[in-house]
């Protein structure tokens, strides 16, 4: 029987842009170019290696997300992901992570899984709760954090290299994990997957398709409310010295000066 | 008064010093309540009533050591049953925001995540979060149940507020459904003797410049002179020279130390976004240009191998 994988990608503004905060104080899109999230590219590259080493296995590769997110979609498509699932929705603008993970585990469950694949947070909102979220709501275990990950016979296994140790984990699917940047470099698109895929399907579901009202989610439905958004003051300028020799002795005064020494 | 919820981060009941910030942070919107899962909640009690738990809720259950992060949420939830709380705070590592997360579902509440400071408002916590990073600072809070917030080390200065810390047992039921990620093994990482990364005052870090894992000891020297945590660039790591458990940056740890020492790293986005908020910044850099120091408070051009090893003999003099 074939295993079904589901990998979530999110749509990110570009971390060398210069990012910030729409009159509403949501993340403003419009003003940055927008791409996968680098550290969901782990996700679909571990997710292809599972398919490689299953029988038969196929990948969907999830996003919720505005008309752009699509990109991510066709990214992880060009990698070498089956076919994509694109929640597309105007009531879900400002949709916190509570949210998400609502809309997610009600696509995910219309898509029909075994193994659910999240990288290990968003390069945005850097949260890394989400893959949690999705085992509480779906009612599976949830793999996280993971630097190595196997499935095979039903289980998946897999390292969790955390602040004091190190764990080797296992459970049996479906669950959700995650996996870390640690887990093995992605791989670039090749031209012809890149031509590949363009004739991929990739299914648009909207809030009605997921049984979901309007004002679970978006702005309005958010469990968590930004108040106040305001740029960090740039630092006012520091020093800066040549070391001509006495570089050390002068960075040694001024830590003194601070009292670190 | 109303009660505060603090998950307490411990290893065997030696407490470890982000919950003692977090009872800190936690008296400014109540009583403090410690909710202290696994051994030795007796000794864990003396410090946290030392800090201000009014209570500890204990429980310890094999099941917390053998399956993933789902036991200790049912173990949480129990003690939000029992209190009542205002708030919840955890620490924000890994499992506490998993933990934060999970309960947040159950009991149909936000969280919020990584704050850096929190103060109480009319309505309810409000966190600030330190943003895109580092570059903006928000205010937010929890605008549906009770508010779950996990926060960052080095978000405040543990205070010493005696309060009874008295231990009370709670009922835990652990359902099947939690039981459903074994840890098959476990592996303690080996101490290098040196301060937490990120609990650690003083952190300093190698990047790229460093060329080898064979120079990291030029870093280490430093940080042993002044008592401080060794960080690592994703560059440093990547290459294999130290390992990734030291790597500060969007990928990594994010520190917020008083005193952070960079040297020979640029100061990449990803980096900043993992150290920027360090009350003193330091670098050392060969390249006038690197992008690192526009954010110094006092910088050094010039070769890495220079000048680390002499500063590190000029704190040891000064330190006599």
């Amino acid at each position: 029987m074939s295993l079904r994988i589901v990998v979530c990608v999110k749509y990110v503004p570009d971390a060398t842009g210069d990012r910030h905060f729409a009159e509403d104080l949501t993340v403003d899109r419009d003003d940055v170019d927008g791409l996968l999230s680098e550290l969901d590219e782990y996700a679909v590259e571990q997710a292809l290696q599972i398919k490689e080493a299953a029988d038969d296995a196929e990948i969907t590769v999830l996003t919720v997300g505005p008309e752009d997110a699509s990109d991510a979609l066709r990214k992880a498509l060009s990698m070498g992901a089956d076919k994509g699932v694109h929640v597309e929705d105007d009531d879900l603008h400002g949709t916190d992570a509570l949210g998400t993970s609502l809309v997610l585990a009600k696509a995910i469950e219309k898509t029909g899984y075994d193994l659910v694949v999240c990288g290990m947070a968003s390069t945005d909102g850097t949260m890394g709760v989400l893959p949690a979220l999705l085992a509480e709501r779906l009612g599976v275990p949830q793999v996280t954090q993971l630097s190595e990950v196997s499935v095979e016979g039903g289980v998946v296994t897999g390292r969790r290299d955390g602040d004091t140790a190190s764990e080797q984990l296992e459970a049996s699917l479906p669950a959700v994990i995650s996996v870390t940047d640690q887990s093995g470099e992605a791989r670039y698109p090749s031209f012809k997957g890149i031509m590949a895929a363009k004739k991929k399907p990739v299914e648009s579901l909207d809030l009605e398709d997921l049984e979901i009202e309007a004002d679970e989610v978006g702005l309005e439905g958010a469990w968590t409310a930004v108040d106040e958004a305001a740029e960090r003051p740039a630092r006012t300028a520091g020093t800066v010295v040549k070391d001509e020799g006495e570089g050390a002795k002068q960075l040694a005064e001024f830590l003194a000066g601070q009292k670190f020494i | 008064m109303a009660e505060v919820l603090v998950y307490v981060d411990h290893v065997d009941g030696a407490v470890r010093k982000p919950t003692l910030e977090l009872l800190t942070l936690a008296r400014r919107i109540g009583e403090p309540v410690a909710v202290h899962l696994g051994a030795n909640a007796e000794e864990a009690a003396k410090v946290l009533g030392e800090h201000g738990a009014v209570k500890v809720l204990a429980a310890d259950a094999p099941e917390f050591a053998e399956y993933l992060v789902a036991p200790k949420v049912d173990a949480l939830q129990a003690a939000y049953d029992a209190v009542s709380p205002a708030a919840v705070l955890l620490p924000s590592s890994a499992e506490g925001k998993e933990i934060g997360a999970r309960l947040a579902v159950r009991i149909g509440s936000g969280i919020i995540t990584d704050a850096v400071d929190l103060e109480a408002g009319d309505e309810g916590p409000v966190a600030t979060q330190s943003v895109f990073a580092a570059s903006f600072t928000t205010k937010s809070r929890v605008s549906k149940g009770t508010p779950v917030i996990t926060v960052k080390p080095n978000s405040a200065a543990p205070e010493a507020a005696p309060a009874a810390g008295t231990v009370e047992q709670l009922a835990v039921t652990v359902a099947d459904s939690s039981k459903g990620t074994k840890i098959v093994s476990r592996t303690p990482r080996q101490s290098t003797g040196r301060p937490e990364l990120t609990e650690a005052a003083i952190v300093v870090s190698g990047g790229r410049g460093v060329n080898g894992a064979e120079n990291f000891p030029v870093i280490e020297a430093l940080a042993d002179s002044l008592g401080a945590a060794v960080g690592a660039s994703r560059a440093a790591v990547d290459a294999g020279w130290y390992p990734h458990t030291n790597q500060v940056g969007q990928t990594g740890k994010s520190v917020s130390p008083q005193l952070y020492i960079a040297a020979g790293i640029s100061g990449a986005i990803q980096h900043r976004a993992g150290m920027q908020t360090s009350k003193t910044i330091v670098a050392i850099n060969k390249d006038a240009e690197a992008p690192i120091f526009d954010l110094v408070d006092y910088g050094v051009v010039g070769d890495l191998f220079d000048v680390v090893p002499a500063l590190t003999e000029e704190v040891k003099t000064r330190k006599g």
